[in-house]
């Protein structure tokens, strides 16, 4: 399990940073999709099997989908056409913020009390666990969502149809 | 043999520092919605380890909403970059200085 882990961990950051670090974007979306079946599998080892499933087909499906056909949508120009870097070192100093930033994260999760999990068996798979939940403790922000997601569609409908001039 | 919670949080804590890695070095604001994107994933495996460390779905539960919200959120922000695009011919956010005068 822990090996699992630790492959499924390792191919992660190997296709984030392909991510950040290759200059195509097509090239970067491509190995996003590969980084989101990772995370995927180790959802699937901490018996997360539901939202595998979702990562799986709204990530890695609709979302990467829509990136890619954004991508070639736009053609975009070959890298060798991009802007000058503002100002030299900006790379340097970008990666030297991100370090601090996951230094005072690092920081944050040494400093968090772990007590001993409860021993609650569940008695329900996953799905049916999650559905229940839904359905009651967070009926709520459930119905909220939909109303978020409809926001979203004529939101996007509206940027896309019109000129703005 | 099952997996501590403090490994889901160490990788966590590296694919968040990937993603602003990538948001702050990055010109193409296309790539820095991806790198975004994967600062959202890292935030729901340190949400999936805690669920599976304390045998508690509300985990579960913050990551569904999560997914809605990103979802929502790159529609809104790809139409966002179509327009944009539409508009100026490129996507490089820093020719994107209309609003400094």
């Amino acid at each position: 399990m822990q090996t699992l882990f630790f492959i499924l961990g390792a191919v992660a950051l190997v296709s984030g940073g392909l991510v950040v670090f290759q200059k195509h974007p097509l090239r970067s979306a491509l190995w996003l999709i590969v980084n989101f079946f990772a995370v995927a599998g180790i959802y699937l080892l901490a018996h997360a099997e539901f939202i595998a499933a979702i990562q799986v087909i709204v990530y890695a499906g609709a979302i990467m989908v829509l990136f890619l056909f954004v991508i070639m949508l736009m053609n975009i120009r070959q890298p060798e056409d991009a802007p000058k870097i503002p100002f030299i070192g900006q790379k340097m100093a970008g990666i030297i913020l991100a370090g601090f930033t996951g230094l005072i994260l690092i920081y944050g999760v040494t400093k968090a009390a772990l007590t001993t999990g409860k021993e609650m068996a569940p008695g329900l798979g996953n799905t049916e666990s999650i559905a229940r939940s839904l359905f009651t403790d967070y009926l709520l922000p459930f119905e909220v969502t939909s109303v978020l997601l409809l926001v979203a569609i004529v939101g996007a409908v509206v940027l896309a149809k019109s000129k703005l001039k | 043999m099952v997996v501590p919670v403090q490994y889901y949080l160490a990788l966590s804590v590296a694919l968040f520092a990937l993603g602003v890695i990538g948001v702050l070095i990055r010109r193409n604001a296309l790539v820095i919605y991806m790198s975004i994107e994967m600062m959202l994933n890292a935030v729901n495996l340190a949400f999936i380890g805690f669920a599976d460390y304390f045998k508690a779905v509300d985990g579960q539960m913050f990551v569904f909403f999560v997914l809605t919200v990103a979802a929502a959120e790159v529609a809104v922000g790809l139409a966002l970059i179509v327009a944009i695009f539409r508009n100026r011919g490129d996507v490089y956010v820093d020719n994107l200085n209309i609003l400094k005068w």
